[in-house]
C-alpha cells in the first residue's frame, strides 16, 4: 500500500512538472514561463541604468565605445568598418532578437516551425511565390562584392556573438511565450529583410482583378474606368521637366491577348494609405539658407518600433538615422554634410504570366515556339508537432508558379491567379546596402548618383539635400523596359514579346535636381507627368498627399524645421476640397430629417481638416467611403470573381464630369438612378452608421472616436500593444493613420555647417515589453513632437544626454 | 528544518538551475527531513512558492512592475499581485508535491 502510494505520488508529481514544461495550444508552458529565475520575470528591466559597462566580445578587432542617450539610442564610435557592423549586429539583437527573428522566418516561410500547422498557408504562399529563390540570389550578389560581403559577415558575427552568450533566462519574453529558442544568424536572414519589404511596398497585384474586368466589360469600358492617368495629379518630377537623354527604343506589344482564368476567387480589400512622405526645400526657402529635409515613411506601426535608430561613426563615416533589425547600414539619415530619405514608388515590378504545359506530369511548358524544360524546388516545410510538407514548386523561366490549383489558391491569397507563373524584381540578384553604405558616406549630389545605381527593389523615391544646397529627387530601382500598360493585365507566359525587354538604364530613371521651385517631394504619386518616354505603372497612389505637400511648400519662405514638423502632422483633406462641393450640390435637403439634417449643416460648417476632434471629417470619410461603394458594388462585387474597383480619382471625376453616368444607377433596381440618388442614399447611409455605433450627434462623433487605432504588438499578443488612442489624420492626408497605418518615422533634417535632425518613432528603442525604453517615444510621436537628435562629434564629446556609456574590446 | 532548507535551496538554484530542479530539490529534503505527508506537502508548496515570491519582487520591483502589469494584461488578469499570485501557486503545487512524493518514497522504504 505504501509502495503504491508513494509510485502513484511520483508519477503524478513527474506527470505535473511534465504538463508545466509542455506548451498546450497557444498556452506558454506555465512551469516555464512563469518561473522567476528562467521565466518572464526575467525579462523585467531595472529602471536603474549602470553608467559605464566594460563587455569582451573576441571577434573585435578594436576598441569600441557606445554612448547610450536617454532615449537609449546607441552612438557607436569604432576603429574601423568590420567593428563599426559586427557592433550594430550585437547592438540590434540586444534590442531587438525576437522582431528579427520572427520577421526573417516569416520572409523565409517558416512559422509552422514555431506555431504549428496555422502558419501552414502563410508559409506555403512565401515558399511559392519565391521568397527563398529572391534572397538566395540577393546573398550572391552581396558576397560577389567585396565592401559588402565583408559588412554583412561582421554584422551577422555581431550577432550571433550576442546569441551564444544567451542563456534561457535572457531570452526575448516572445521566445518565451512561443516556447522555442533563437538561432544562430545567417548572413541571408539580412537578404530576407530586404525582400519583407518588397513584399509589403511591391508585392501586391491586381492582375487577376483587372484582367476579370477586361473578361467581363470588356476592353473600352476598362479603358474608360482604369485610365493610365489619373484626372488629378501633381507629379513628384515637376510637370514639365525636360528629360535630357535618349531613349531607348520603346518594346512593341504582341498582338492582343486575353488571358483566360482558371480560378474564381474572393474580394479583398484595398488598404490606403500605405505610403509615405518626404520632401526637401531648398536653402531660398530656408530662414538659415540652408535646405532642409523630411521623410515620413508610413507602415504597419508595431511595437516592437519597425525602426532603430542608431549613430553609426568609424573612419571616413559618421552618420545617424534609422535601421531595419537584422540589417547593416542607416537606411534613413543624414552625415554632416547631406541627408536622404524614401518613399515607395508602386512601380509595376510584379507581373504575371500564363503558363501552356505540354501535358498532366508538367515537365515542359510552351514558350518561344518550342517546349522548354519545367526546372522544379522542393520546399520542406517544417511544422511544429508534425511531419513536415514537402512541397514541389514549378519554375519557368520567368518565375514560380505560386498556386498550381485551385485547391491550392482557395487556402491561399485572394489576387494570386491560378497556373501562372510569377515575374518579380525581388527574385534576382541584387546588392541594395551597397546603395545605404554610400549614401552613409554620401558628400555630395555625385555621391547620391553614384549610390543609387546599386538599388534593385523595392523601388523608392530618394529624395536628397546637401549642404551644398543642393536638392534632389529620383524615383529609383530596378525597373523594367516595358511597353505601355505591359502587365496591366495578366499575359501569355508563351510569347517572348511579353518578356520584360532590359531595364530603364539607371541613368534614365526620373530625376529633378534643384527645381526652380525651390522644393522638391513625392507621397507615392505618379513619378512623372506624360511626357516621360517609359512605363513605369498605370496607377500609383491618390494624388492627395502629395498636392497639399506642394502647396504648402510652394507657399513657404523662411521656412525651418518646425514648419516641416507641422507639415508632417497636417491632416487637411485635399480630397474634401475637390469633391466635397460637387457631392453637397448634388444632395437634396428637403429630403432629410433632423438628424441627418444636424449632420449636413456640421458638414457644410467644416474646415476640412481631419483633426482628432472635428464631426465634419468623421460625417465626410463615411460618406464619401459609402459613396465610392455604392457606385460601384453592383458591377464590380461578384461572390466568385475578385474584380478591380475603379480607383477614386476615376469616380471622382465621374461625379464630377458625368453625374447622369450609367455606373450610378444601380443595375439591381428597377428605376434608373443617378449620382444624386447615390449621393443620397450613402449619405443617410452614413449617418444613421454613426448614429448607430456613436449615438446621436455630438462628442462622441469626433473623427479621434470613430476611427480605431493602436500600434499592436509585432505578434498581435493582446497587452503588450499600445491599445486603442485617438488620432487625427486619414489615409489621404500627409498625416497618414488609419487601420494601424502610419508614420513609422518622422525626420527633419536642417543642413547647414552644422547639420541638425530631429526625428520620433512611434514606440522605443528596446524590443522588450519589460522595458522602459519599449515605448517611451510613444507619447511624444503621439503629440505630433519631434525629439533633437544627439549627432556626436566624437566618443570624448561630452553631453548631458548620455546616460550610459558601454566600452568593447577583444 | 524542511521548509527552511527547501526554501533557501529553491532559492539559489534559482540563479543556477533550471526551475524544476528545485522539484528535485524538494523531494531529496523531504526523504532526509520529512515527518508526516501534509507537512512534507505545505513545506514544498510554501518553500517553493515562497521562493519563487522573494525572486519575481526582486526583479519586479526595480521594473516597477511595468512587465508583470502588461503579462498579466496578456492572460486576461486584471492586475500583476495575481499574475504573482498564479506563479506562487504553480511553483507551490509543484513543489508540494515533489516533497510529498519525496516523504511517501521515505516512508515506503521504512521498516514498519
Amino acid at each position: 500500500m505504501k509502495v503504491f502510494k508513494a509510485i502513484l505520488s511520483v508519477i503524478f508529481t513527474v506527470a505535473l512538472i511534465w504538463a508545466l514544461q509542455t506548451k498546450f495550444g497557444d498556452i506558454p508552458p506555465l512551469g516555464e514561463f512563469l518561473n522567476p529565475s528562467t521565466g518572464f520575470w526575467q525579462n523585467a528591466e531595472s529602471k536603474n541604468i549602470i553608467p559605464t559597462e566594460n563587455l569582451k566580445l573576441k571577434g573585435l578587432q578594436g576598441k569600441v565605445t557606445v554612448k547610450f542617450d536617454e532615449n537609449m539610442v546607441p552612438h557607436i564610435f569604432a576603429e574601423n568598418d568590420h567593428d563599426l557592423y559586427y557592433v550594430q549586429g550585437y547592438l540590434t539583437a540586444k534590442a531587438r532578437l525576437w522582431e528579427m527573428d520572427i520577421q526573417t522566418r516569416s520572409a523565409a516561410g517558416r512559422l509552422s516551425e514555431i506555431v504549428g500547422a496555422k502558419a501552414l498557408d502563410i508559409d506555403r504562399y512565401h515558399r511559392r511565390m519565391g521568397m527563398t529563390y529572391g534572397a538566395e540570389h540577393t546573398l550572391q550578389g552581396i558576397m560577389k562584392d567585396p565592401v559588402m560581403s565583408k559588412v554583412i559577415n561582421a554584422y551577422s558575427d555581431g550577432v550571433n556573438a550576442y546569441i551564444k552568450q544567451l542563456k534561457p533566462g535572457g531570452y526575448p519574453i516572445e521566445f518565451k511565450l512561443l516556447a522555442y529558442a533563437p538561432e544562430e544568424w545567417k548572413p541571408i536572414n539580412s537578404a530576407y529583410l530586404l525582400k519583407l519589404m518588397s513584399e509589403t511596398l511591391a508585392g501586391g497585384s491586381n492582375e487577376l482583378a483587372m484582367t476579370n474586368v477586361l473578361d467581363k466589360f470588356g476592353a473600352q469600358v476598362t479603358k474608360d474606368l482604369f485610365p493610365d492617368y489619373p484626372m488629378h495629379e501633381d507629379p513628384i518630377i515637376p510637370a514639365g521637366t525636360k528629360w535630357d537623354f535618349k531613349p531607348l527604343p520603346i518594346p512593341q506589344p504582341p498582338a492582343a491577348f486575353k488571358a483566360q482564368m482558371l480560378a474564381s476567387m474572393r474580394d479583398k480589400e484595398k488598404i490606403e494609405g500605405i505610403g509615405s512622405n518626404n520632401w526637401a526645400v531648398s536653402g531660398s526657402k530656408t530662414a538659415s539658407g540652408y535646405p532642409i529635409l523630411a521623410n515620413d515613411p508610413h507602415l504597419n506601426l508595431t511595437l516592437p518600433s519597425i525602426w532603430y535608430q542608431m549613430q553609426m561613426t568609424a573612419p571616413g563615416v559618421n552618420v545617424y538615422g534609422v535601421t531595419l533589425p537584422g540589417a547593416p547600414c542607416v537606411v534613413i539619415g543624414y552625415n554632416k554634410k547631406v541627408s536622404w530619405g524614401v518613399t515607395n514608388v508602386d512601380a509595376d515590378i510584379l507581373d504575371w504570366y500564363q503558363v501552356k504545359f505540354k501535358d498532366a506530369s508538367r515537365t515542359q511548358y510552351w514558350y518561344n515556339n518550342k517546349w522548354n524544360k519545367v526546372d522544379r524546388k522542393i520546399e520542406t516545410i517544417k511544422i511544429r508537432g508534425e511531419k513536415p510538407l514537402i512541397d514541389t514548386v514549378l519554375y519557368t523561366h520567368h518565375g514560380p508558379v505560386v498556386y498550381n490549383n485551385v485547391d491550392m489558391a482557395k487556402k491561399g491569397r485572394v489576387n494570386v491567379p491560378v497556373g501562372n507563373a510569377l515575374r518579380w524584381i525581388a527574385h534576382d540578384e541584387s546588392d541594395e546596402f551597397k546603395t545605404f553604405y554610400l549614401l552613409n558616406r554620401a558628400k555630395n549630389y555625385a555621391d547620391y548618383r553614384e549610390a543609387l545605381k546599386y538599388y534593385t527593389a523595392p523601388a523608392q523615391n530618394f529624395i536628397f539635400a546637401s549642404a551644398d544646397n543642393d536638392i534632389a529627387i529620383t524615383p529609383n530601382g530596378k525597373l523594367p523596359l516595358k511597353y505601355k500598360d505591359q502587365g496591366k493585365f495578366i499575359m501569355d507566359g508563351g510569347d517572348p514579346a511579353n518578356d520584360w525587354h532590359g531595364w530603364i538604364p539607371s541613368e534614365q530613371n526620373p530625376t529633378v535636381k534643384n527645381p526652380q521651385r525651390g522644393f522638391v517631394s513625392s507621397a507615392n504619386q505618379s513619378s512623372t507627368d506624360q511626357t516621360y518616354p517609359y512605363y513605369i505603372n498605370w496607377k500609383f497612389e491618390g494624388y492627395e498627399r502629395g498636392k497639399r505637400i506642394n502647396d504648402r511648400l510652394g507657399a513657404m519662405t523662411k521656412a525651418t524645421a518646425d514648419s516641416m514638423r507641422v507639415l508632417q502632422t497636417d491632416d487637411y483633406s485635399i480630397r474634401a476640397q475637390d469633391i466635397m462641393p460637387t457631392m453637397l450640390k448634388y444632395l437634396d435637403a428637403s429630403k432629410l430629417d433632423d438628424n441627418q439634417l444636424a449632420a449636413l449643416d456640421t458638414l457644410k460648417k467644416w474646415d476640412k481638416f481631419c483633426g482628432a476632434k472635428s464631426v465634419g471629417a468623421s460625417i465626410f470619410g463615411k460618406w464619401w467611403v459609402k459613396f465610392y461603394t455604392f457606385t460601384w458594388r453592383d458591377s464590380f462585387e461578384e461572390k466568385d470573381r475578385l474584380l478591380y474597383f475603379p480607383t477614386m480619382d476615376r469616380t471622382e471625376a465621374l461625379l464630377i464630369k458625368e453625374p447622369n453616368s450609367k455606373w450610378f444607377d444601380n443595375v439591381t433596381t428597377p428605376v434608373t438612378e443617378t449620382a444624386s440618388d447615390v449621393l443620397m442614399g450613402s449619405f443617410t447611409a452614413a449617418v444613421n452608421e454613426l448614429i448607430k455605433e456613436q449615438g446621436n450627434i455630438g462628442e462622441a462623433w469626433q473623427w479621434g472616436h470613430v476611427k480605431p487605432f493602436e500600434v499592436k504588438h509585432l505578434g498581435n499578443v493582446p497587452g503588450l500593444g499600445s491599445g486603442n488612442f485617438v488620432s487625427g489624420g486619414t489615409g489621404s492626408t500627409v498625416n497618414a493613420l488609419i487601420d494601424g497605418h502610419g508614420p513609422s518615422w518622422r525626420m527633419v533634417v536642417q543642413l547647414g555647417p552644422q547639420v541638425k535632425g530631429y526625428g520620433i518613432i512611434p514606440g522605443g528603442q528596446s524590443g522588450n515589453p519589460g522595458s522602459f525604453y519599449y515605448d517611451d517615444m510613444l507619447k511624444t510621436w503621439q503629440a505630433g513632437q519631434l525629439k533633437e537628435l544627439l549627432f556626436l562629434q566624437s566618443a570624448t564629446q561630452n553631453s548631458n544626454r548620455i546616460k550610459r556609456t558601454l566600452t568593447l574590446s577583444k | 528544518m524542511l521548509f527552511p532548507v527547501i526554501l533557501l535551496l529553491t532559492f539559489i538554484c534559482g540563479y543556477l538551475f533550471p526551475w524544476w530542479v528545485s522539484c528535485i530539490m524538494a523531494f531529496g529534503a523531504a526523504i532526509i527531513f520529512g515527518k508526516k505527508s501534509s507537512w512534507a506537502f505545505w513545506c514544498g508548496f510554501c518553500g517553493i512558492s515562497l521562493a519563487w515570491v522573494a525572486l519575481a519582487l526582486l526583479k519586479s520591483f526595480p521594473n516597477e512592475h511595468m512587465l508583470a502589469t502588461r503579462v498579466a494584461h496578456v492572460f486576461h488578469l486584471p492586475n500583476w499581485g495575481l499574475l504573482l499570485a498564479v506563479t506562487a501557486l504553480i511553483g507551490g503545487q509543484a513543489g508540494g508535491m515533489s516533497a510529498l512524493s519525496g516523504w511517501l518514497v521515505r516512508r515506503a522504504f521504512e521498516k514498519r
